[in-house]
C-alpha cells in the first residue's frame, strides 16, 4: 500500500499502488500502462483498444458492429459541420480560431497551455473561441458542444495520439494530479477509476463489462445508447463518479481537465477514433 | 421543416441494393416519467414507414412505440445504380419526415 | 368492433376508408393505431401476450425452422437490441415481430415488396428478458420462430 507524498491526496484514502511507483517518468508510466493491458488480454492488439469493451469482449462488440453499421453519431457530426460553417455574428469563424484545418485540430489536444497554466481541452477552446467572439458559450456536456466537438473529432479520426510528455515542472504537477485522481479510491464504493478500468477491466459488473482504460479518451464524443445522444468525456467522467456515488465533479474544472491529460498520455500511440458509438 | 431529421444511405450489396435509415425521433411509450415534473411523457412514436424505389413499394412498416429510439431500419432489395430510393414516415402526432437517395 | 383483416390491399369492413394506393403511406392495414382520431388502436397493439397479440391478428401460425431470428443472446443495452428476421421461405410477403415480455408484445409489422430481400433489420426495446418472436406471412400461410434475449440492469451504467 503505497501513499503519495503530495498534500493533496491526503484527504483521499489511497489505497491503490499505480503500476509504477509514484516517481517514475510519464514515459515509464505509459509503458507499464500498455504493457499491463497486453499481458491481460493477449489476443487484443493495440490498436484495437480504441474500441474499448469491443475490443475484449465479442458478443457485444456484434452489437456495436450493428450498430455502427448506421452510426448514430451521424446526424450530430452534420450538425457539427454546420456549426463549424457558418460565422459567428462579428464575421469571424471557427478556424479562425483554431487556426487550422478541421481535420488537424483533435489532434492537438489536450495540451498544456504554458501562460495561462492549465490544461487546455477542445471543448474548452470551443467555448475560448465564442465567448472571444461575443457569443455565448454553450453547455459542456451535451447537446452542441459535443456536435462540434463529434465533427472535429470524426474528421481528425486516425491521426495518431502523440501528446507531448510531461516533462517541465508545471506539466507534471498536472500529470501527477490526473495520475493522482485516476489511482484514487472515492466515494461512498469506494473505488478508484483503476479499480474498474484497470485491475477489473474485462470482468463485468452485473450487465456490464468494464472497458480497458487504455484507449478511453481516444473515441470521445461518444453516442451511449443510454443517453440517446451524444455526450463529452467530461460528461462521461460525472456519470462514473455518480455511478460509484462520489460527488461528480464540473465538467472543464481542474480535476477532470488533469484526468483527460493523464489519460490521452497513457492512450499515446493509439489513434484518434471518435466520434464513438457505445451502450 | 421536418421537426425530425431522417438519414437515408443506399449502396450496391452483392448484386443488391441495401437500404438502411435512422430516423431522429424520441420513440416515446407513454409510459417514461418526465424526472422533473413526475408527469408521464406522452406516446410519441413513428407508427408508419414507407420505403420505395422508383416510387415501387419496397417495405412498408407499421411500428409500435416498443421499436427503440431513434430507429433504424435495413432492408435490400433487387434494384440497380441510379435507383431513386425514398422514405417517407409519420408518428402518431402527425408529424412526418422523409428522405430520398439515388443509388450510384 | 370490428376485428382487422391482415390480408394485403383488402378494405377491412369498418375501417375508415384509405384508398389502396392514394397516398405513399398507404400503411399495412388501413387506418394505422395510435393516430387517427376516429380510430380505435388495434386490438393487437395492447395485447400483453404474443397468444393475445396472435389472437387479434386472426392469425395461426407453425413453427419453422425457414426463420431466422437473429438477436444478442444478451443485449448490451435493452433499449437497443438489434434484431434481424430473414426466411427462406417461399412468396414471403410479412414479418411480424414481437418481444414476448414487453407491456405491448407487438412491435412491428413489415410488409415487403416484390423485390425486397425476405428480411429486415431493425432495433426494439426489449424490457425483460424473453423471446423475440418472428412471424412470416408466406402463401396465405403463416410461420413462427423466436430467438431468446436476456437483458440484465444495472452496473455501472452511469
Amino acid at each position: 500500500m503505497k501513499i503519495t507524498m503530495t498534500a493533496t491526496i491526503a484527504a483521499l484514502a489511497f489505497v491503490l499502488s499505480p503500476l509504477t511507483a509514484v516517481q517514475a517518468s510519464p514515459a515509464d508510466d505509459v509503458k507499464a500502462f500498455q504493457g499491463y493491458f497486453a499481458k491481460k488480454f493477449k489476443d487484443t492488439k493495440f490498436d484495437d483498444y480504441v474500441n474499448g469493451i469491443y475490443a475484449i469482449d465479442p458478443a457485444s462488440r456484434k452489437q456495436w458492429e450493428e450498430i455502427e453499421d448506421f452510426p448514430p453519431y451521424e446526424l450530430a457530426v452534420e450538425d457539427g459541420e454546420a456549426m463549424w460553417n457558418k460565422p459567428f455574428a462579428n464575421g469571424k469563424t471557427y478556424k479562425d480560431c483554431f487556426g487550422d484545418e478541421v481535420g488537424n485540430i483533435r489532434a492537438k489536444y489536450p495540451f498544456y497551455d504554458e501562460k495561462a497554466d492549465t490544461i487546455r481541452t477542445i471543448e474548452g477552446d470551443i467555448n475560448k473561441c465564442r465567448t472571444d467572439n461575443g457569443e455565448k458559450p454553450l453547455g459542456w456536456k451535451k447537446g452542441k458542444i459535443a456536435a462540434l466537438s463529434a465533427y472535429i473529432a470524426f474528421e481528425g479520426r486516425g491521426k495518431p495520439i502523440s501528446i507531448k510528455m510531461p516533462s517541465t515542472e508545471k506539466e507534471l504537477a498536472w500529470y501527477n494530479k490526473g495520475k493522482t485522481f485516476f489511482y484514487a479510491k472515492r466515494g461512498q464504493l469506494n473505488m478508484a477509476c483503476a479499480d474498474c478500468h484497470v485491475y477489473n477491466s474485462g470482468r463485468s459488473i452485473r450487465a456490464d463489462k468494464l472497458s480497458p482504460a487504455l484507449g478511453h479518451p481516444s473515441h470521445f464524443p461518444v453516442y451511449r445508447s443510454k443517453w440517446g445522444s451524444l455526450g463529452t468525456l467530461h460528461r462521461r467522467y460525472a456519470g462514473c463518479n455518480k455511478n460509484i456515488r462520489a460527488k461528480p465533479f464540473k465538467a472543464q474544472s481542474d480535476e477532470y481537465k488533469a484526468l483527460e491529460y493523464f489519460q490521452v498520455v497513457m492512450s499515446s500511440g493509439l489513434k484518434w477514433n471518435g466520434p464513438g458509438a457505445r451502450k | 421543416m421536418a421537426k425530425f431529421k431522417t438519414r437515408l444511405k443506399v449502396k450496391m450489396k452483392d448484386g443488391k441494393v441495401n437500404v438502411k435509415a435512422i430516423m431522429s425521433h424520441p420513440m416515446e411509450t407513454g409510459r417514461r416519467k418526465d424526472k422533473k415534473t413526475g408527469e408521464k411523457i406522452p406516446e410519441l412514436y413513428i407508427n408508419e414507414v414507407v420505403v420505395t424505389a422508383n416510387d415501387k413499394m419496397i417495405l412498408t412498416a407499421d411500428w409500435a412505440s416498443s421499436v427503440s429510439k431513434n430507429p433504424y431500419l435495413s432492408v435490400n432489395y433487387a434494384g440497380k445504380s441510379g435507383d431513386k430510393v425514398k422514405i417517407s414516415w409519420k408518428d402518431n402526432k402527425g408529424n412526418t419526415g422523409e428522405a430520398e437517395k439515388t443509388v450510384k | 368492433m370490428k376485428r382487422r383483416t391482415f390480408l394485403k390491399g383488402s378494405l377491412a369492413a369498418g375501417v375508415t376508408g384509405v384508398a389502396a394506393g392514394s397516398s405513399v403511406l398507404t400503411p399495412v392495414f388501413a387506418g394505422s393505431h395510435g393516430g387517427d382520431a376516429a380510430m380505435k388502436p388495434a386490438d393487437a397493439y395492447k395485447a400483453t401476450s404474443v397468444e393475445d397479440a396472435l389472437k387479434a391478428l386472426g392469425i395461426t401460425a407453425e413453427d419453422s425452422d425457414k426463420i431466422t431470428v437473429t438477436a444478442p443472446d444478451l443485449a448490451e443495452n435493452a433499449a437497443v437490441v438489434p434484431v434481424e428476421v430473414t426466411t427462406e421461405l417461399e412468396g414471403a410477403e410479412e414479418i411480424i415481430v414481437m418481444v414476448s415480455k414487453n407491456p405491448a408484445v407487438l412491435a412491428a409489422k413489415f410488409k415487403l415488396g416484390e423485390t425486397a430481400d425476405p428480411g429486415v433489420k431493425c432495433r426494439f426495446k426489449v424490457g425483460k428478458s424473453g423471446d423475440i418472436v418472428a412471424v412470416v406471412k408466406a402463401g396465405d400461410k403463416y410461420y413462427t420462430a423466436k430467438k431468446a434475449v436476456k437483458v440484465t440492469k444495472g452496473g455501472c451504467g452511469g
